[in-house]
């Protein structure tokens, strides 16, 4: 009886780190034997199971704030080009191409397009703090909440005149959470949610007005990532609390079509 | 290395992983004002030292140093901080343990609130040895040697700080539950 009692001491010391996939496959299948002959270790492990859970779902995580971002970036932009040595270190030949490229892009029509492609300031503005509203409002982040394409498409085809792509990437990690209608730059637009782990993504679609494909272009409002890219037909602007990279690759996803499953 | 292939480096392998330093740094000092500074400080050092940062988990490296830079602030004397910096554990768990007592009833319109931030009350309240090795593996999920590496601390220390931790975060979470519904 002594001796059980020190094995189940032993096995309830361990359930962590088995739990965390620490051991090795021997330890592992040990711990597993244990755990089906010994009820006591087996409810404990369950129970630690479930804190693990509760802390995934309900602990929160602190995302950097937008002003330490731009700090950091400025510090070390100071600090990389402040001294003479990057010009320096740089090839006269790097320097030389990028000054002609200039003159290319300021005297040709180039600019223009340029200028015109750069997203309007307004708009970005106008799908963070929608994104911002969605997330505050109760009840307002999903008006069609499904994960099913086939429900969500429908819904849309009823209320918009145009059709927005609708896919679930939940295969990918990033499950389709449902889409509402908002009102973004004077248009009607479809808001589809996305989730990925704890974070939610609005992705924005309206009929791209000047039918002008533009690349993916990542950008950073008020502490939110935010990508925007057209493929002439339509305007997409994904506004998340991912990190940046993440959120645009969840979108360079999107843009290359459908999802692998 | 040229500056501006440093800088590229560190954009793409380090500054992913601000929101990580951050969050650590939030949860060790609680503060908002300080765990910018500290997360700030360690960032940049980061930075200068990236050239000697060899290994494959910038994530992991990084906030090992924003913990030393948690550590040099507590260590600040300051007026008015609650905070202590870690010590074995053995006083602040006994301390934890005892406090454990049911919340005060709460009125029935904070009970729903009450309930969905227990869990980071909990953990908030955990002493800071435990609470960071919990961040560590349960919000950023580094492997046990990794948080040893950061902690300065063999694995069977990290193991077993582990476990205390969070058979006491468990015990609080019940306690609070029973308590406050």
């Amino acid at each position: 009886m002594a001796d059980t009692h020190v094995v189940e001491q032993h096995v309830l010391e361990q359930i962590d780190g088995y739990l965390d996939g620490e051991f090795d496959l021997a330890t592992s299948l040990a711990i597993e034997r244990h755990l089906e002959a010994c009820p006591p270790c087996r409810t404990e492990a369950d129970s630690r199971r479930a804190l693990l859970a509760r802390i995934a779902a309900e602990t929160t995580r602190f995302a950097a704030p937008d002003t330490l971002r731009h700090r950091v970036l400025r510090v070390i932009a100071a600090e990389a080009g402040g001294s003479p040595w990057p010009a320096r270190r740089m090839p006269r030949w790097v320097l030389l191409v990028a000054s002609f490229a200039l003159v290319a892009v300021l005297s040709s029509g180039t600019t223009a397009y340029l200028m015109r492609g750069n997203p309007a300031p307004g708009v970005e503005e106008q799908v963070v703090a929608s994104h911002v509203r969605s997330l505050l409002v109760a009840g307002h982040l999903t008006d069609v909440a499904s994960s099913d394409e086939h429900t969500v498409k429908p819904w849309f085809n009823h209320r918009l005149d145009f059709a927005p792509p609708v896919s679930d990437w939940a295969a990918q990690g990033f499950p389709l959470l449902g889409g509402r209608l908002d009102y973004v730059d004077g248009h009607t637009v479809a808001a589809l949610v996305y989730g990925h782990r704890r974070h939610l993504i609005n992705l924005f679609v309206w009929p791209d007005g000047a039918a002008r494909p533009q690349p993916l272009e990542l950008s950073a409002r008020q502490g939110y990532a935010v990508v925007h890219w057209s493929d002439g037909a339509m305007v997409y602007w994904a506004v998340s609390d991912l990190n940046g990279g993440e959120l645009r690759d969840f979108c360079e996803g999107l843009r290359g079509g459908t999802p692998n499953r | 290395m040229p500056s501006w292939t440093k800088q590229a480096r560190f954009e793409r392998e380090v500054m992913p992983h601000l929101d990580a330093a951050y969050n650590l740094a939030r949860w060790i000092l609680h503060d908002p004002h300080d765990a910018e500074d500290a997360a700030q400080e360690a960032t940049l050092r980061a930075y200068r030292f990236l050239d000697t940062f060899r290994g494959s988990n910038a994530k992991a490296w990084l906030l090992a140093i924003v913990r030393n830079s948690c550590l040099t602030q507590l260590r600040r004397p300051r007026p008015g901080s609650l905070e202590a910096a870690p010590t074995d554990g053995t006083d602040s768990m006994e301390a934890y343990a005892m406090g454990l007592t049911p919340a005060a009833s709460p009125e029935s319109a904070l009970i729903e609130k009450d309930q969905r931030d227990l869990v980071d009350r909990c953990l908030q309240e955990l002493p800071i040895e435990f609470r960071e090795v919990v961040v560590l593996r349960d919000l950023e999920g580094l492997m046990y040697k990794e948080i040893g590496d950061a902690i300065g601390a063999p694995l069977g220390t990290v193991m077993s700080r582990l476990s205390r931790g969070r058979a006491l975060l468990q015990k609080a979470v019940s306690v609070r539950v029973k308590g406050g519904a």
